[in-house]
């Protein structure tokens, strides 16, 4: 039953990726990306990855749309080129793709316990995490402190985005000029979605809290949280309007935002190394060292949550006030 | 199961294909983000289908007793690929928009007939 | 008892499943833009109430069902209010019903 499920899937994500490929209206592209990326969460489920499905679908299903919506009001909609010498990509794309057709015969049986990559580090993990850090969700443990390291390095690069971003749109109407004041901004003059809306958006956001602090007990983290705390904000930016979303939370608190979310990951492997231990080693932040993980992973995940948060509405409003 | 594993592979090939021929062949920027979004989610299928093992559940320890678990370092992997991911699109859709006000066209071929004059 | 509950569940999931075979025929089907979305909105509303409800009874009385519960509400607030805000689009972009093609003079979209 389950293969069945996953044939299905798989097979509806192959007809919606050659679908985007093939169509020329961007809007049409962009909205089966939207339904690919959800596909591609469902599928991920299937496989055990519940953490990743709940990502893929906040961040590709939720904010990816949104971004390339955002993108395409202001480029053009329609693909007016045909594509470029397409029998030779096609023969070149067709002969990659049927060498790593080849390629997948080798490799080891689907779900096999013992192929080589469940039995080297996995397993250590997975005996550890209950006598070092003690909480029940596995791949936020790995993610927060065995490989906290490179979990700092996102941060980095999503405060990264962030300002590349604002340095590229950030300068508001092209050409500087002050946008004025509309009349029937945002879906003002529609009742039924703000009040909808209205009703929505504090349990969106107490959903996303949620998702924040549960990520120890179940799938959720930061990043989740972000993308889900974003999504509410920018839904009240479409319904009542880009200005009063700014009146709401203004640009210097998103800026704030975003730099406060790498400061707090950083200030917490710095207090390891206060403390007497290594550049965050968290087990000194407390008397019990276990208790210390536990809060350690409780601290950054707050880091990654915030700064995702502050970075996804920086750049929704970057792209947002830059009219054409 | 053995034929759920052997089609995981083959739609990844054909994913990761079709997104690279929409970065290579169309000339629209805004397409070429999309394959390469496509691309992106088609190495992470590979990645997840990798780490599932036959009977095990999703790595949360459960309130009684120990369980066959799928491994979580991919999961952890493919957590920040996609978060990496959408920091590089919404870069590159920024990028994108300041082309089209510039040249005033997304057209690769069109922008390259104003840059050579 | 579970024999009666099990029954009753796959009654509803078979039916939630025709309800949303019957939206995705009528959405490929239909004339025009507004009876598309007419015949989807099955899917929404019906669809969503049906299976849904076929898994809470499977549920039981636990958290689950309560979660199961509080996604069936989102959903059947949410779904309405992206019908009528993707047919007023519609509406305000030009795009006129099908009963309107005799007096207009343009065909169906």
């Amino acid at each position: 039953m389950i293969v069945m499920f996953g044939i299905f899937l798989l097979t509806l994500l192959v007809i919606t990726a050659i679908a985007i490929v093939r169509t020329d209206n961007l809007f049409v592209a962009v909205m089966l990306m939207g339904i690919a990326s959800l596909l591609i969460a469902a599928n991920f489920f299937l496989l055990d990855a519940a953490d990743v499905a709940l990502t893929e679908a906040a961040v590709g299903a939720g904010i990816s749309t949104v971004l390339f919506l955002g993108a395409l009001a202001l480029t053009s909609e329609r693909e007016r080129a045909k594509s470029w010498n397409r029998l030779l990509s096609f023969i070149v794309v067709a002969a990659a793709a049927l060498i790593l057709i080849y390629a997948t015969f080798d490799k080891p049986r689907f779900g096999d316990p013992e192929a080589p990559v469940q039995v080297h580090v996995a397993p250590w993990y997975l005996e550890k995490t209950p006598e070092y850090i003690d909480i029940p969700n596995v791949v936020t443990a790995v993610l927060g402190s065995f490989r906290g390291y490179d979990t700092l390095g996102e941060v980095f690069v999503v405060f990264t985005a962030g300002i590349g971003v604002l340095f590229l749109l950030g300068g508001g109407k092209a050409g500087g000029a002050v946008p004025e004041e509309e009349i029937d901004e945002g879906l003002r003059h529609h009742l039924i979605p703000r009040v909808v809306g209205r009703v929505l958006i504090p349990f969106i956001l107490l959903f996303g809290l949620y998702v924040q602090f549960h990520g120890e007990y179940g799938p959720g983290g930061g990043f989740q949280a972000g993308a889900i705390i974003a999504a509410a904000i920018i839904l009240f930016a479409l319904l009542e309007g880009e200005n009063r979303a700014l009146s709401v939370l203004p640009e210097r608190v998103l800026l704030g935002l975003m730099a406060c979310g790498p400061l707090l990951y950083g200030a917490v492997g710095l207090a390891g190394i206060i403390f007497g231990g290594n550049f965050l080693d968290y087990s000194v932040l407390s008397s019990n060292p276990v208790k210390g993980q536990q809060l350690g992973i409780l601290l950054i995940e707050a880091g990654v949550g915030i700064s995702v948060t502050g970075v996804l509405l920086g750049i929704f409003h970057a792209f947002a006030a830059r009219d054409s | 199961m053995e034929l759920l594993g052997i089609y995981n592979y083959w739609v990844f090939a054909v994913l990761l294909m079709t997104g690279f021929y929409a970065v290579v062949a169309k000339r629209n920027l805004v397409k070429k983000l999309l394959g390469l979004s496509l691309f992106q989610s088609a190495v992470f299928l590979l990645y997840i289908t990798m780490g599932k093992v036959e009977g095990g559940t999703a790595p949360i320890f459960p309130e009684a007793g120990a369980a066959v678990f799928s491994n979580p370092l991919p999961q952890v992997l493919i957590l920040t690929a996609i978060v990496v991911g959408i920091s590089t699109t919404a870069l590159g859709l920024g990028i994108v928009v300041r082309v089209k006000e510039e040249y005033g066209s997304i057209e690769e071929h069109k922008i390259q007939e104003i840059d050579e004059r | 008892m579970s024999a009666l509950l099990d029954t009753l569940s796959w009654v509803l999931l078979t039916l939630g499943g025709l309800s949303v075979l019957i939206g995705g025929i009528g959405a490929l089907r239909m004339p025009d833009l507004y009876t598309r979305m007419h015949a989807a909105s099955v899917t929404d509303s019906l669809g969503a109430i049906l299976v849904l409800g076929g898994i809470m009874l499977q549920a039981g009385w636990s958290l689950a069902t309560i979660k199961l519960f509080a996604i069936l509400l989102f959903l059947l607030l949410t779904s309405p209010t992206s019908s009528y805000a993707l047919a007023s689009a519609a509406l305000l972009a030009g795009q006129r019903p099908f009963a309107d093609a005799s007096q207009d003079g343009e065909g169906p979209e």
